[in-house]
């Protein structure tokens, strides 16, 4: 099975001000964004906040509906789905979110959070919909009897495997993973991580990973993809990426990420400005203005998408 | 006068308490630590192990009435702050003592200018007015790089990105040449590239103006990139000291070791993390002994029964734990 999304696009309208009922411009959170999943691997989504890696898993979800560009989903295109289509994907496509105490509800106990994907129409008796939520409550390291509690009764680590129990409730094939440990204490991350990898290997899932933690997506991913204001800029296998990152953007994007030793200081590319208003991207490439080795045509000419080595594609007028 | 080598801030056992329904929370518990001019100490440890009440303690803004500092001396100086009045205390903080916190969203307030939250400061503590007081905020701006800054001055925080956020309530907290900068998590609301502008201007404002630091946070990559010292708190203790190579190459404490362990690297994939077992305990209901006996994987009868004293690993280097101290001797 195979999650693709090809040139897919995500446009905001921005209204308001003076033009009353118009619209002021567009917000291209997401600008032409091709990528696929398939079974087992992990694809890793890096980028800064506003890159658009949110909105692209969003997209994944169900949750927006791109401007353009389609979804590819077993090799059926998302705007050819029907009923049972929609059913079929929502089990098979699952969620973990960020922050596992905005993301469960207090009121609800823990047994009916994670029963609530699995969809009442096709039946499945109380008794059965108990037995698999203590299934997927083990498989994730708590008790059964855990189902008759509330959140407010687990610590933050523990929720958040409350919510990897809700998601795989549903036998999905592809989770996506939207910063699933930034919001967990140091000691709990790697009891996450190597859950999420435990379970991988065991059920045979495939995880979008969207993360600005380079240390954490690099535990996880397969490949990586790394996005700069809504566009891709290079994707490659995980660890020829981190071994040789090939556009300058990804180059300053690693060596920011501080290593773990304080005698391994190494050479660091500091970038200047910031990341650029979404709704006036820079002309030609979108990184021109704070990449360290810009040319006259990164200003105006935007680079290509090429595969530059076998695997690796970046879209960059350096190659 | 006190002599140059003479440490410009001196934390003795201090306990700051929390009294609540529940019982009582000690937050703080017997923390000490020295701190000299120009130094970078960071205090790392996960939520809840006590590192911001610290900070609140220093300059004594711990909410009040459930929290109170209920033990210890904070000497600045060579004056314990804990014995001063609280128009004294309001002298000190933002003056000599200054404060940078996590989110700058809410930290500067959204309704005024910048000029004016800058100014402020700078009218209060040194009673500067008009142009004077101007020609100082666009000096307090640009020492933080801070670009066109009398542009600047009549913004609003919302018109600013998080990075030059971050910039402007560090300006004000180093608009009146403070000896002491507590920084806690100054950078975790801000992205990875921005993180390590703002790393670097820290370090180069800190060298200019001889500040010492006090950086606060959960992540060691900061710790390794910005920190002189390190001091790692678990449950309201100081479990670990000493200065940055030190604690990275020879951890003493297992809680710093699993710490040092269970983190993923950029440099390398793939390996199993170590975990670290079990949840931060509650800090109203501490075990007797340690309190990270019932993590620790060298755990010894005796961890259970008695808290472990200190004990000197270097020069400098000190940990509280039973192993380490059986190690030792």
């Amino acid at each position: 099975m195979i999650l693709q999304g090809i040139g897919l696009k995500k446009h905001f309208p921005v209204t308001g001000g003076f033009s009353v009922g118009g619209v002021r411009g567009w917000i291209k959170a997401v600008d032409g964004v091709s990528v696929q999943v398939a079974e087992g691997e992990t694809l890793g989504i890096v980028g800064e906040s506003g890159s658009g890696k949110t909105t692209l898993a969003k997209l994944f979800l169900l949750l927006e509906r791109p401007t353009a560009g389609s979804l590819l989903f077993d090799g059926k295109e998302i705007q050819a789905f029907g009923r049972d289509d929609f059913r079929r994907y929502r089990r098979a496509v699952q969620a973990v979110f960020q922050d596992p105490y905005s993301s469960l509800n207090p009121r609800m106990r823990v047994g009916d959070i994670v029963a609530e994907p699995l969809p009442p129409e096709n039946g499945g008796s109380r008794a059965e919909v108990r037995g698999r939520v203590g299934e997927v409550l083990e498989l994730v390291g708590l008790r059964r009897e855990s189902a008759a509690l509330y959140p407010h009764e687990f610590s933050g680590g523990q929720r958040q495997r409350i919510a990897i129990a809700r998601a795989l409730v549903t036998y999905p094939k592809f989770i996506i993973l939207d910063e699933p440990v930034s919001a967990l204490d140091v000691s709990i991350r790697a009891q996450i991580l190597n859950l999420l990898k435990h379970l991988q290997d065991k059920l045979g899932l495939a995880y979008v990973m969207i993360s600005h933690d380079l240390a954490a997506a690099r535990y996880l991913a397969t490949r990586l993809a790394v996005m700069y204001a809504g566009k891709l800029v290079e994707t490659g296998a995980c660890a020829a990426v981190y071994g040789e990152p090939l556009h300058p953007y990804t180059q300053a994007l690693l060596s920011a990420a501080l290593p773990l030793h304080p005698s391994a200081r190494r050479q660091r590319i500091v970038l200047a400005g910031e990341v650029p208003n979404p709704m006036k991207p820079p002309a030609g490439c979108r990184f021109h203005p704070r990449c360290p080795r810009a040319m006259e045509q990164c200003q105006s000419q935007e680079p290509e998408w090429q595969e530059v080595k076998p695997g690796r594609f970046t879209a960059c007028h350096l190659y | 006068m006190r002599d140059a080598s003479s440490p410009l801030l001196v934390v003795e056992d201090l306990k700051t308490h929390f009294f609540t329904r529940r019982g009582v929370t000690k937050a703080v518990d017997g923390v000490s630590f020295t701190l000299h001019a120009g130094e970078t100490l960071a205090l790392v440890g996960e939520s809840g192990s006590g590192k911001s009440v610290t900070c609140l303690s220093l300059v004594r803004l711990v909410p009040e009435p459930a929290g109170r500092i209920v033990g210890g001396r904070v000497l600045f100086e060579g004056e314990d702050l804990l014995e001063k009045s609280p128009a004294e205390m309001r002298r000190v903080r933002g003056k000599q003592i200054a404060m940078v916190l996590q989110d700058p969203m809410t930290s500067l307030n959204p309704a005024l200018t910048i000029g004016t939250q800058v100014g402020e400061v700078v009218r209060l503590h040194q009673g500067l007015r008009g142009g004077l007081l101007r020609q100082r905020v666009l000096e307090a701006l640009s020492r933080l790089r801070i670009p066109a800054g009398d542009t600047r001055l009549r913004n609003y925080q919302h018109q600013l990105s998080g990075g030059m956020r971050q910039r402007v309530s560090s300006a004000i907290a180093m608009s009146c040449a403070p000896r002491l900068l507590i920084a806690d998590e100054p950078t975790t609301s801000l992205d990875v590239t921005i993180q390590a502008q703002y790393l670097e201007l820290l370090k180069e404002v800190q060298r200019e103006a001889g500040v010492a630091v006090i950086l606060v946070t959960h992540d060691f990559g900061i710790v390794a990139a910005n920190a002189d010292r390190v001091a790692v708190m678990y449950a309201g203790k100081i479990v670990e000291m000493g200065s940055t190579l030190q604690v990275f190459n020879n951890p003493a404490h297992p809680y710093t070791q699993a710490l040092l362990r269970c983190l993923p690297g950029v440099e390398l994939g793939g390996q199993p993390l170590v975990e670290i077992g079990g949840q931060p305990p509650d800090l109203a209901r501490l075990p007797p002994g340690c309190p990270f006996a019932p993590r620790c994987p060298k755990r010894q009868p005796i961890c259970e029964e008695a808290y472990p004293p200190e004990v000197p690993v270097g020069h400098g280097h000190v940990a509280h734990c039973w192993v380490a101290s059986a190690a030792g001797a």
